[in-house]
């Protein structure tokens, strides 16, 4: 009797704080994984920024803030994420204009928008904007969807895509323009659709490398063959490769990467922290990494899976793959296998806004998870 | 319109949704397992060659410069040293407009046309990751100016180094000569690797000769630096061997006096221990202060130097060639006797003058009234030349000059310094292969009385005198007495070379030579008896003169019509103690004129410094 009235209590005081979280809206596996990494970012961030405390509490204070932000985005049903969504796309369309227009210059980009009290990048707000309005707009089309729709989904992509790419920021751009990919993809588009997609973008691939800036296709031609400059745009990828290399199956412990500690590889604290990771800690640290950004994903597309609607799944889904497009791009870079696009590794990289978005992405996927039984209500 | 009438079926979609997210899942697994098979190949597969590249980057090998070994008299007096200077240095690498760079370095200090040329010289030399000077000798002043403004300059650094110094200035110059700047012939010629972070290299003298023994080994250090190049720390080092320090046979004290007592005169002096060949002084005379040469003398000053009438950059004791004169007949005298052509006893009869049958050409003595009966002792003594002119008829050029070559006239000495030259010891082959005429018999007679075609260094005088003076036993003639390594280890003695040539003399001949020396200083008609005042002991000299040009036929010879710079050269030999010689001297004045007069006081004045420093220990 103790032992079922002990039972009982524990399974009571388990179900108690099931409820809580539940009424925070929060999903425990989601955010357990979140926390992991982002611990995980602020230890090999300590190391390279070269044991700089004053970036670990400035690192603290954004993924404060993120948290919050997730906290927040959750606690909103999806059902009014679903109505609000042409108003926020419309609005970040009109503010990526202002950008072309108005934008300041940084770091030879044109990103910047500033209202005077606060600076933002429109950008940010497209990469939530463009798959909640193309999941929005699939929301009441009966799936798979029809050619007229697949169209129109793609101007509404399209439309910020090139905006940004303007700016420029190839990588946000081609970001984006994947995230409502996926919205397209998971809407069960057709094969033969999918097919004559990819068709087009093979061939309409010439016309793009002509449209793109001379640092741009530097970056491609570098990707290409980075021993061909060394000293120049070469340098990041060729020191990036030795940092991995150089780390082994064990790696040279915390704290004791030659190349990020005596400055061989640049940008060690954003883009480039994954080399940081992998000269410290190895192909071991590494595969644990990957296993707990797997860990994320699988989680992510579960979530979409127990979604109860057409908006609310589509809509997790590419969240949850943009993520790992997110990861892989970065990943891809620094070890060579993709060009330098200059994208962060999520969670970890040191660094501004996109954590806040990314945040933000984690806590409609918590909606989403947390206000199924509300919405069947 | 058809799509308006499509009615959304639930359940398909979501399970389209889930095959979709099924495919996801399988493609985000792909390309995971291709990042990890990326990885596989960087961390794995290649480890070890990124490995290599990243203790490249890392670490730096950095040579290390031995200290050159010191160079010390034969009392320990120091003669050479390393003292520290400060060098503001550039490494042109990790300078990205070297121009501008100079000109916002001449803003906080003085950078002259001479600094930057020597500077563009070195930069086109050197490898780019070399620091090249481009100041020298920073006084602290401009040191604390250049180290606040520091930052504004990387790869521009100021290198505490030791510099070369010789403390005695001119008065070892031309016997210790200098380092300077290596250049690329000279780095050709050494072990690259060896002088990968030496700056300076023997270029003249004892630290050319022994530039091997004074430089050392270098050493090696493992640095770790940042990627700007900067040091972070010693990963291992290897340490430089130290370069050996020499000690000279020369006595600095001798070399003093002997350079006090020419004077003003251009010349050279050089005073051998008969007994073991060392050089105790070795003086020539102007000389100049090596010191500019070790940071680099500016054009304008070597200029000087070069240009200068009285040649003060030329060796003369090894490499300038004069006329023995009468300084040779001591020797001609004893192939005379060994010869069998003269005796001790026989005589001639000097008229003042000397001529060839069926020539009317007159061969005169320096004595136009000429010395009457002369025996060879007097011929030495008061130097007669028509006796030389009728011994060497008798003796024939070959035999003189066979006999004269025991003495090592008319080649080197092998002396261990650099550039000594031969001089020339005439034969009728001698004339043959390099005149390709034949030998005629009144140039026997004047290389009877050394002039005409002989030439000898001051070095050979000296050198041959020493033989003399040892009754025959040859050591040749060096200027290191011992290399030491470290101050700390006994010093080794350098090796000795000596030959017995007692044979080249019977010991009466010897004994009658040497006395008829004697008799030069203290007979009463010695043509260098005024020097024979106040001696305790016997000196045995011959005094000589050097003619600077022919003097024709019944012309008078008036030294004091000439100009100075035509006047002869004034010679004299000596040794002393005359029964057991520890010092043997050769002294040339350059148009000194008289030999007994001018050159003979010289000698006296080193035998009295060598004879007071030996009671004085």
């Amino acid at each position: 009797m103790k032992t079922r009235n002990h039972e009982y209590t524990q399974w009571g005081e388990r179900r108690q704080s099931r409820m809580f979280v539940r009424g925070l809206h929060l999903d425990v596996p989601l955010l357990l994984g979140i926390i992991i990494l982002s611990t995980i970012g602020l230890v090999i961030l300590y190391s390279a920024s070269g044991q700089n405390d004053a970036i670990i509490i400035r690192q603290l204070m954004r993924l404060a803030l993120a948290f919050t932000v997730m906290l927040i985005v959750a606690q909103i049903s999806p059902h009014h994420i679903q109505l609000w969504a042409p108003w926020v796309f419309g609005t970040g369309l009109l503010l990526l204009a202002a950008v072309l227009l108005f934008g300041e210059e940084g770091k030879g980009a044109q990103r910047w928008l500033d209202l005077g009290f606060f600076r933002f990048q429109p950008s940010e707000i497209m990469k939530l904007a463009v798959p909640v309005m193309v999941a929005w707009y699939f929301a009441d089309n009966p799936a798979p969807p029809s050619l007229k729709n697949i169209l129109i989904a793609a101007l509404l992509i399209i439309a910020p895509v090139l905006l940004i790419a303007k700016q420029p920021d190839l990588g946000t751009s081609l970001l984006i323009a994947s995230s409502g990919v996926f919205v397209l993809l998971l809407s069960g588009i057709r094969w033969k659709h999918v097919s004559v997609f990819i068709l087009l973008i093979a061939t309409s691939a010439p016309l793009l490398w002509f449209n793109l800036h001379a640092y741009q296709k530097a970056r491609v031609m570098t990707f290409l063959n980075p021993e061909n400059d060394p000293l120049g745009a070469g340098y990041h990828i060729i020191q990036s490769k030795i940092a991995i290399g150089s780390g082994g199956l064990y790696g040279k412990g915390w704290l004791n990467g030659t190349q990020s500690h005596l400055e061989f590889l640049p940008e060690r604290t954003t883009d480039f922290i994954f080399s940081v990771f992998s000269e410290e800690f190895g192909f071991i640290g590494i595969f644990c990494l990957l296993i707990l950004y797997l860990f994320i994903v699988v989680r992510g597309l579960y979530i979409a899976t127990q979604a109860q609607s057409t908006f609310t799944r589509l809509l997790g889904g590419s969240l949850i793959l943009t993520f790992f497009v997110y990861t892989f791009v970065n990943i891809g870079m620094v070890s060579g296998l993709l060009p330098v696009v200059g994208l962060p590794l999520p969670l970890v990289s040191y660094g501004g806004t996109s954590m806040v978005t990314m945040m933000a992405g984690f806590g409609v996927l918590m909606s989403i998870h947390t206000h199924r039984r509300l919405l069947s209500n | 319109m058809a799509s308006r009438l499509r009615i959304k079926d639930h359940i398909r979609e979501s399970r389209t949704f889930n095959e979709r997210a099924a495919i996801a899942l399988a493609l985000v697994i792909i390309m995971m397992i291709v990042i990890l098979a990326r990885l596989v190949y960087l961390q794995i597969i290649s480890h070890e060659h990124y490995t290599t590249l990243a203790e490249d980057n890392r670490v730096s090998i950095v040579p290390v410069p031995p200290t050159r070994g010191l160079i010390y008299d034969r009392n320990g007096t120091i003669l050479a040293q390393n003292l520290p200077a400060f060098s503001l240095e550039i490494v042109p690498e990790r300078i990205t407009n070297i121009e501008e760079t100079i000109r916002e370095l001449s803003e906080i200090l003085e950078i002259n046309d001479d600094h930057l040329k020597r500077f563009k010289k070195q930069l086109q030399q050197k490898s780019a990751f070399r620091s090249i000077p481009l100041r020298t000798h920073l006084n602290d002043v401009e040191v604390a100016r250049f180290a606040a403004n520091r930052h504004h300059f990387p790869g521009v650094e100021i290198e505490a180094r030791l510099v070369r110094d010789y403390p005695y200035s001119h008065l070892t110059a031309h016997v210790i000569g200098y380092v300077g700047r290596i250049n690329i012939n000279e780095l050709k010629k050494v072990d690259a690797s060896n002088y990968s972070a030496t700056h300076h290299i023997g270029k003249l003298g004892v630290e050319k000769f022994y530039e091997d023994s004074l430089h050392g080994a270098v050493g090696f250090k493992n640095i770790e630096t940042n990627v700007v190049g900067r040091t972070i720390r010693t990963l291992e080092q290897t340490p430089p061997l130290p370069g050996k320090d020499l000690f000279l046979t020369l006595d600095i004290e001798l070399q003093q006096a002997a350079n006090k007592a020419l004077g003003k005169h251009r010349g050279a002096v050089i005073a051998i221990d008969p007994r073991n060949g060392e050089v105790l002084a070795m003086v020539s005379k102007p000389s100049y202060d090596p010191n500019p040469f070790v940071v680099g003398i500016d054009t304008k000053s070597y200029r000087a130097l070069q240009e200068d009438i009285d040649k003060p950059l030329f060796n003369r004791t090894l490499k300038g060639q004069y006329p023995p004169g009468s300084t040779i007949k001591p020797l001609i005298g004893l192939a005379g006797l060994e010869k069998g052509i003269s005796t001790t006893n026989n005589s001639i009869y000097c008229p003042g003058w000397f001529s060839l049958k069926g020539d009317d050409h007159k061969y005169r003595d320096w004595k136009k009234s000429g010395h009457g009966t002369t025996t060879l002792e007097k011929a030495i003594v008061e130097s007669c030349d028509v006796f030389f002119y009728d011994l060497s008829l008798n003796l024939g050029i070959d035999a003189m000059s066979d006999y004269l070559s025991h003495f090592g006239l008319g080649k080197k000495t092998a002396i261990d310094l650099p550039g000594e030259l031969a001089g020339i010891l005439p034969s009728s082959h001698w004339k043959r292969q390099k005149k390709g005429l034949p030998w005629y018999t009144g140039e026997t007679l004047i290389s009877g009385i050394g002039q005409g075609y002989n030439l000898t260094t001051p070095l050979q005088l000296a050198s041959a005198t020493a033989t003399l003076a040892s009754r025959g036993l040859y050591s040749r003639p060096h200027i290191v007495k011992a290399f030491g390594t470290g101050t700390d280890s006994e010093p080794l003695p350098a090796v000795l070379d000596q030959e017995n040539r007692h044979d080249i003399a019977s010991n009466e001949n010897w004994e009658y030579m040497v006395n008829s020396m004697v008799k030069v200083v203290h007979g009463v008609r010695g043509t260098a008896r005024s020097i024979s005042e106040g001696v305790s002991f016997k000196i045995a000299g011959k005094t000589g003169t050097a003619q600077v040009f022919g003097i024709k036929q019944d012309e008078k010879y008036v030294a004091e019509d000439i100009a100075e710079r035509l006047r002869d050269h004034a010679l004299f030999v000596a040794f002393a103690p005359a029964d057991k010689p520890e010092i043997a001297i050769a002294v040339i004045v350059e148009n000194g004129g008289s030999g007994g007069a001018v050159a003979a006081p010289v000698a006296r004045t080193v035998i009295d410094e060598y004879m007071a420093s030996k009671t004085r220990s």
